[in-house]
């Protein structure tokens, strides 16, 4: 049993972490940043200790301040939660050359997984569907690119190599777009994760962003926990998940339960971790990347299942065996999250400022996720997710309609928030009869054209991971 | 709203038992949370002015010194924690101190160890004058910021 966990991280992830502990008796420890200084997490954990300044690469992402607080104050295992620290592998071994218990799997399959092309030529090899595209070594140049996307034909997708989270990636539908556009992901990738390491994959319109929860222990006992639809996205950050797919009949459940269980066994891998598909209108599902971390929408898979996710990272870090069997699996009910991002919802700017009148919803199967509070600050300086409402009901009607009552009754005064957005998702017919992809959202955009404008000032807006 | 405005408030809370007070007039608003268990704490080294008041105080700090006020007196500056690690006051274990209270220091003289993943980093003083006070002890962990020695500039 850990004696004090110390949480690598902030917000409603923090809090979260924080929650478990308490349930299985473990002592916390925040680290805050001194923007953080009146933040929920460190007003709940048991200790907390400052780390830096505001700036996340000085404080959330600076591996010697978390490890040296981690060991200074006396803890015995460190949880990293999402965005940061967690997909970087030389955090995690820093933990553990440091004596710390790292929360997540090893050092080693973060680093694998987080090469894309090297984890698509394992499953390639492991007979995981991929999708055709350079599983190679990636590319760095221009030339090569324009060769690779002509083997693919048009349109092609480019993402990062050492990326994740949106950043780096651009869809491409002729060669002129991609020798402007290939400049541009590839900056934003060495920005982002300092490698300019591209690769190419066939872009799959009207595709669907289905993700395999899974959970291991160091014994190679890998189950999977079903699926989440990830597919509304804005500019491939997720916006709003649910459990289950409304298209999974339960024989295509089985068949990508089956491969994301492989995706995990073939590299030996432990804890928790996200296998990500993309689902053709046709049935055929690819392989696109694994998560080796616990993922913003976790949430919506605790409803479904039962299971509560960060508990069981927790004891499965402190060596225990995987508890659950896969035929103990099942989905009851359905289940949605609104991300609830503090940002101008038709800038899409994010929003800061002091929250008053703060009211969150409640009632039978109505669960919020936040670390916002009255007469709170929102900063500048990290992600705008400031909320997730993640609602549950006995079917998908259900849920969409107790999600639009709870998001009313939701208030927030003092910062802007995409709630209007997420009713207008789920007032959408498409979205209702469970018809969505991941070009869902540009409905409710303004044209390609004028979009650019928004691009630039959002540039210049700092985001963590 | 002033800041002996706000100690008016403050007092009045006291002399009524008030935990929770919010005001608000056409100057400003200012809401005001206090801890029964002991006094407010003492303003902090260096004190903002401004029209929002003190933080909600949710629970008394956990390590005395990072959180506790350091009166300081004319011509006292702090030494502060650049980063989050172990404080030493000797660059070895069997070696003596860097300084003692009473030294005189100079600008750039190495005055204490903060240690961080085994890496000893010496921290320097940014003036030259005397120690006064070590607020430390040899070996506590300490965070990003926290005051480490209080030093007289020299007349």
């Amino acid at each position: 049993m850990f004696k004090k966990l110390l949480v690598a991280n902030r917000g409603t992830i923090a809090v979260r972490i924080i929650r478990a502990c308490r349930e299985l008796g473990i002592a916390t420890v925040a680290v805050y940043s001194t923007a953080d200084k009146a933040a929920m997490h460190v007003r709940m954990a048991d200790e907390s200790v400052c780390i830096g300044p505001p700036a996340a690469q000085d404080s959330y992402l600076n591996i010697p301040a978390v490890v040296s607080a981690a060991v200074a104050y006396g803890a015995d295992a460190v949880h990293p939660g999402y965005g940061f620290l967690s997909e970087n592998g030389d955090f995690a071994e820093a933990c553990h050359r440091s004596g710390l218990h790292f929360v997540g799997p090893r050092a080693r399959h973060i680093r694998l997984m987080g090469d894309k092309p090297r984890a698509l030529r394992i499953m390639k090899k492991a007979g995981v569907p991929v999708l055709p595209g350079s599983e190679g070594t990636g590319v760095t140049e221009l030339r090569e690119a324009q060769a690779q996307a002509k083997a693919l034909g048009y349109p092609v997708l480019i993402k990062a190599a050492a990326g994740g989270g949106g950043k780096g990636m651009r869809v491409v539908r002729s060669a002129e777009q991609l020798t402007r556009l290939f400049p541009q992901a590839r900056s934003e990738s060495e920005a982002a994760f300092g490698s300019r390491k591209m690769y190419l994959e066939k872009y799959l319109e009207r595709a669907r962003h289905v993700e395999f929860q899974i959970l291991a222990d160091s014994r190679r006992n890998v189950i999977h926990l079903g699926e989440r639809d990830c597919s509304i996205q804005r500019r491939h950050q997720k916006v709003l998940e649910e459990s289950p797919c409304p298209v999974l009949t339960p024989r295509l459940r089985e068949r990508m339960g089956k491969a994301a269980v492989r995706a995990a066994e073939v590299v030996g891998y432990s804890n928790v971790g996200t296998v990500e598909f993309l689902l053709t209108p046709d049935g055929e599902f690819y392989f696109i990347e694994m998560n080796t971390r616990i993922q913003v929408e976790h949430g919506v898979t605790e409803m479904v299942t039962g299971v509560d996710l960060v508990k069981e990272s927790l004891l499965l870090a402190m060596g225990e065996p995987l508890r659950i069997k896969q035929r103990q699996v099942t989905l009851k009910g359905s289940a949605i999250e609104c991300r609830i991002y503090a940002e101008d919802p038709d800038l899409h700017l994010p929003s800061p400022g002091v929250v008053s009148n703060h009211h969150s919803p409640g009632g039978l199967g109505v669960r919020v996720e936040t670390a916002l509070y009255d007469g709170y600050r929102v900063p500048v300086h990290y992600d705008p997710l400031v909320a997730k409402l993640i609602v549950h009901a006995e079917n998908r009607d259900l849920a969409i309609a107790r999600s639009k009552a709870a998001l009313r009754e939701y208030l927030i005064d003092g910062i802007k928030t995409n709630i209007p957005l997420h009713l207008k998702i789920l007032e959408d017919p498409d979205f209702r009869a469970g018809q969505v992809a991941t070009d869902f959202l540009t409905r409710f955009e303004p044209q390609p054209e004028s979009s650019a404008t928004v691009r630039a000032p959002r540039r210049q807006q700092a985001r963590a991971s | 709203m002033e800041l002996r405005d706000i100690r008016a408030l403050i007092a009045l809370m006291r002399e009524n038992g008030l935990i929770e007070l919010e005001v608000e007039d056409k100057k400003g608003k200012v809401r005001l949370v206090r801890t029964p268990e002991a006094a407010p704490a003492a303003p902090r080294a260096v004190p903002s002015p401004s029209a929002r008041a003190a933080a909600p105080a949710a629970k008394p700090p956990q390590l005395a010194d990072g959180g506790a006020a350091v009166e300081l007196g004319e011509n006292q500056t702090l030494l502060r924690s650049p980063m989050v690690g172990t404080f030493y006051r000797a660059p070895a274990p069997d070696s003596p101190a860097f300084v003692q209270e009473g030294d005189m220091v100079q600008k750039g003289q190495a005055l204490c160890i903060v240690e961080a993943m085994k890496m000893m980093n010496e921290i320097e003083s940014e003036v030259a004058g005397r120690v006064v006070r070590i607020l430390v002890e040899n070996g506590q962990p300490v965070e990003y910021d926290q005051p480490l020695m209080v030093i007289e500039t020299a007349v």
